[in-house]
């Protein structure tokens, strides 16, 4: 019965049968459940009333979704539709409503990004297919998957469990806290543990991302997301300032100029009273804003808008998802970077620096970058620490918290992205942990403070670290590019790079 | 039929290396034939790394003009001019000139495409044996990728040059015969089989002159057989001219089509293998002086001292 040769459908009308008939399921799902709707009328009896129009909206959205999907399928140019397809449904909602020549716009805006997405599709078909992935991939990238996930949970766990006022302490001090340092660490990751160069004062980028925020906000009034992009740009600068007198230097003297770079950006913010506003820093730094809506209890707030009893759990809430993107766009850059060529030569300058220039690599470039990025990152943790304080002043920028930064690279092993992550939640969590261990003085008397005896602790622990796991929590590599398997390679053949 | 003197690819005039008061190389000249296998022989300390390392850019000599010509001879008229011009390196008449004393170090692998290796093997040893030869295309890579911005978004033409990349590497990989310990670390590997992936790493920066500093050294016989091919197969079926400094006479007897001899930072032989093997400086100066004769001088010598006593 069936023809012998069936012409091969084209990519539209499979699109068109994919999505008719998810449609076609959509409504028979939302059918029973979202067609009708049960009322008590006046006289308490239960009156089924029809509604359509939301069944119709259901079956409408996912049809276009659906086709969409069927007709993008890279995901490069999905991320370019989905966006698109989301501002041009705002603009146009915004059109039929409040303002139709504001509304019109955006969702052209949004049109035109949609229709960009389908060449940016057919260019990316034809590229090759990818290298075949490895065996474990698929269960690290699940375990990932996991974890990113659990971490867009925690506040609302915490704060299911606890209530507004019980988990302001978990989601600031241990979450937004640790975050912070997983940030710098994966910042400070990129120079020391990739590109291998021993940088012992990179509170310097973390202190001009935090000042350049405060600065331009308090005098010209810049708002936080601008800042945020200039901040990284000033302090991607600053590295390259730093890059540049020790690009000759090596190991011990490396550390000592880099540490120096430190104490002089301190130094001058106190000095420069003028400037900096010296000891007493800068305060009234504008706090953070829903994307233009303050967190306040005003009309005009975040909580009056969406109809929240205001509570002011929802800016660390706010602020506690802004590191946790910022963290994530570290890692994800870092991550892309080591499987691109400029990432392999900031291993191999770690592995060999001679090798390198033997092989015509540009040192002076792959250092540089590297300071750069690193700043970057650093600077980009800054301004998040100065919209969060909406104060600061040079006593946050002292030498402890560059051997902080370190310590944890270091004990996370040095390279190694969930090693860091690991480190700083166990260094940071940890000062917060001793802060909780109250019955510690029914057995030491009332005046024991175990936070006092931080300092020791992490002593002992990196000395206990450093006999047990002298190459840090995770001390292989990952290879950044296989053939067949995909197998780590042993922290023994690793170098630390000379600087 | 000599080739290094009617289509040099390198011409070294006057090389003169000082540090301090001590002078590793005075007066040097030499030419690497294009398409030759060149050896540069000598004992130990006759400064043969210190002109290695003048070549390749490690060193900037204090005296001398090293000429390197892509595609033919530059005529000296043409070499002149772009010494008086004070560039580093400059297209004339249709070829690239380069003069190497002027060249950093990574620019003298990139640009003169001068690759090498080091006699105490410099490979990443953190890094998987493919790794080593994907760095070692990094700037074919790097212009693929945009300087990172169309790498960071995966376009197509930046994965297009990473698979040529990796097909290159598969491809030295199989004649190395290292194709089964592409995802091993490097430094994992036995010596023998890291002297052939760091000869294959330079060949991966695809140089137009191929700088060996003692690639035999440790090898056993068979290993050495492998080399010799490798080295052969570089030059006819690369088209890769070969340098290398070598103290395995047999290697060096085998291959090389042209043989300079250094002694005491000075130039002493200069030739076709089997000239240079029958010249009495090079015996007197490399193999030492024939010991028949000086055990007649020596014993002469006791004679005369016998003769004197009373």
């Amino acid at each position: 019965m069936a023809a012998p040769t069936a012409p091969p459908r084209s990519r539209l009308q499979t699109a068109l049968g994919d999505a008719g008939f998810a449609a076609l399921v959509t409504f028979g799902l939302s059918f029973p459940l979202l067609a009708f709707r049960t009322e008590q009328d006046m006289q308490n009896r239960l009156v089924v009333e029809p509604r359509w129009s939301w069944s119709l909206a259901a079956v409408l959205a996912i049809f276009c979704a659906r086709l969409l999907a069927g007709l993008i399928q890279d995901w490069r140019a999905r991320a370019l539709a989905i966006p698109g397809a989301l501002v041009a449904i705002y603009g146009g909602s915004l059109a039929l409503g409040p303002s139709f020549s504001a509304g019109a716009l955006t969702a052209c805006a949004g049109l035109v990004l949609l229709a960009l997405a389908f060449p940016l599709d057919a260019r990316l078909r034809q590229a090759p297919a990818p290298a075949a992935r490895s065996e474990g991939s698929d269960r690290s990238r699940l375990f990932a998957l996991g974890g990113v996930l659990a971490l867009f949970l925690f506040p609302f766990v915490m704060l299911t469990l606890l209530g507004p006022a019980g988990s302001l302490k978990w989601i600031n001090n241990y979450g937004v806290q640790i975050l912070i340092y997983v940030m710098l660490g994966w910042g400070l990751n990129i120079v020391v543990g990739l590109a291998g160069l021993l940088d012992l004062g990179y509170v310097a980028f973390y202190a001009v991302g935090a000042y350049s925020y405060a600065l331009l906000s308090t005098t010209f009034g810049i708002s936080f997301w601008l800042c945020l992009p200039l901040a990284g740009i000033l302090a991607a600068f600053w590295g390259v300032i730093l890059g540049f007198p020790v690009l000759r230097l090596r190991g011990d003297y490396l550390a000592i100029v880099t540490m120096a770079f430190g104490e002089i950006i301190r130094i001058v913010l106190i000095n420069w009273t003028d400037f900096s506003n010296g000891y007493a820093g800068i305060s009234s730094i504008p706090r953070v804003t829903f994307f233009g809506v303050p967190f306040t209890a005003n009309e005009d707030g975040f909580a009056a808008l969406f109809g929240l009893e205001f509570t002011p759990i929802h800016r660390t809430i706010f602020l506690y998802f802004l590191i946790l993107c910022l963290a994530l766009l570290t890692n994800a850059v870092t991550l892309r970077l080591r499987r691109l060529p400029i990432g392999r030569a900031w291993e191999a300058l770690r592995e060999d620096e001679i090798a390198c220039r033997s092989l015509g690599v540009n040192t002076v470039n792959t250092k540089l970058t590297a300071f750069a990025l690193g700043a970057m990152f650093g600077g980009f943790a800054g301004a998040f620490f100065a919209v969060r304080q909406n104060f600061v002043s040079p006593e946050s920028f002292t030498f402890i918290e560059s051997a902080t930064i370190l310590a944890i690279v270091v004990l996370g092993g040095m390279g190694s992205q969930v090693g860091v992550a690991l480190a700083a939640v166990a260094m940071i969590g940890g000062t917060e942990i001793l802060r909780e261990l109250d019955f510690l003085k029914h057995i030491f008397g009332g005046s024991f403070d175990p936070a006092q005896y931080r300092m020791l602790i992490f002593g002992l622990a990196m000395v206990v670290m450093m006999i047990w796991k002298p190459r840090g929590l995770i001390s292989t590599r990952a290879p950044s590019i296989f053939l067949k398997h995909k197998r780590a390679v042993a922290g023994s053949l690793v170098r630390e790079g000379h600087g | 039929m000599s080739r290094w003197l009617d289509d040099p690819l390198l011409s070294v005039e006057g090389l003169t290396m000082r540090f301090g008061g001590l002078t590793a190389v005075s007066d040097f000249h030499m030419r690497v034939g294009r398409g030759d296998i060149t050896a540069l022989i000598g004992p130990n300390g006759a400064g043969k790394t210190t002109v290695f390392n003048c070549i390749t850019g490690f060193y900037k000599p204090t005296q001398g003009r090293l000429a390197l010509a892509h595609a033919d001879a530059a005529s000296t008229h043409d070499v002149d001019a772009l010494t008086r011009s004070g560039r580093r390196f400059a297209s004339m008449g249709g070829r690239d000139l380069f003069l190497l004393e002027r060249m950093a170090d990574y620019e003298i692998a990139a640009r003169a495409r001068v690759a090498r290796t080091f006699q105490n093997i410099r490979l990443f040893a953190g890094m998987t044996v493919l790794e080593n030869l994907i760095v070692a295309q990094h700037n074919a890579l790097m212009r693929a990728s945009g300087l990172t911005f169309f790498g960071l978004l995966n376009t197509p033409g930046h994965q297009r040059a990473e698979a040529a990349a990796v097909a290159r590497a598969v491809g030295w990989l199989e004649r190395i015969n290292l194709i089964g310990r592409a995802d091993d670390p490097a430094g994992a590997l036995p010596y023998g089989d890291q002297r052939r992936l760091e000869i294959a790493r330079a060949m991966c920066v695809d140089p137009v002159l191929l700088c060996l500093d003692e690639p035999a050294a440790g090898l056993n016989p068979r290993e050495s057989a492998q080399l010799t091919a490798l080295l052969r197969s570089i030059r006819d079926h690369d088209g890769v001219s070969v340098l290398l400094i070598e103290h395995d006479m047999s290697v060096v007897m085998q291959v090389s089509d042209h043989v300079v001899v250094l002694d005491y930072g000075r130039k002493i032989a200069d030739g076709a293998p089997q000239e240079v093997r029958e010249d009495p400086r090079v015996i007197a100066a490399y193999l030492g002086v024939d010991d028949e004769a000086e055990v007649i001088a020596a014993e002469s010598e006791i004679a005369r001292l016998a003769g004197e006593a009373p």
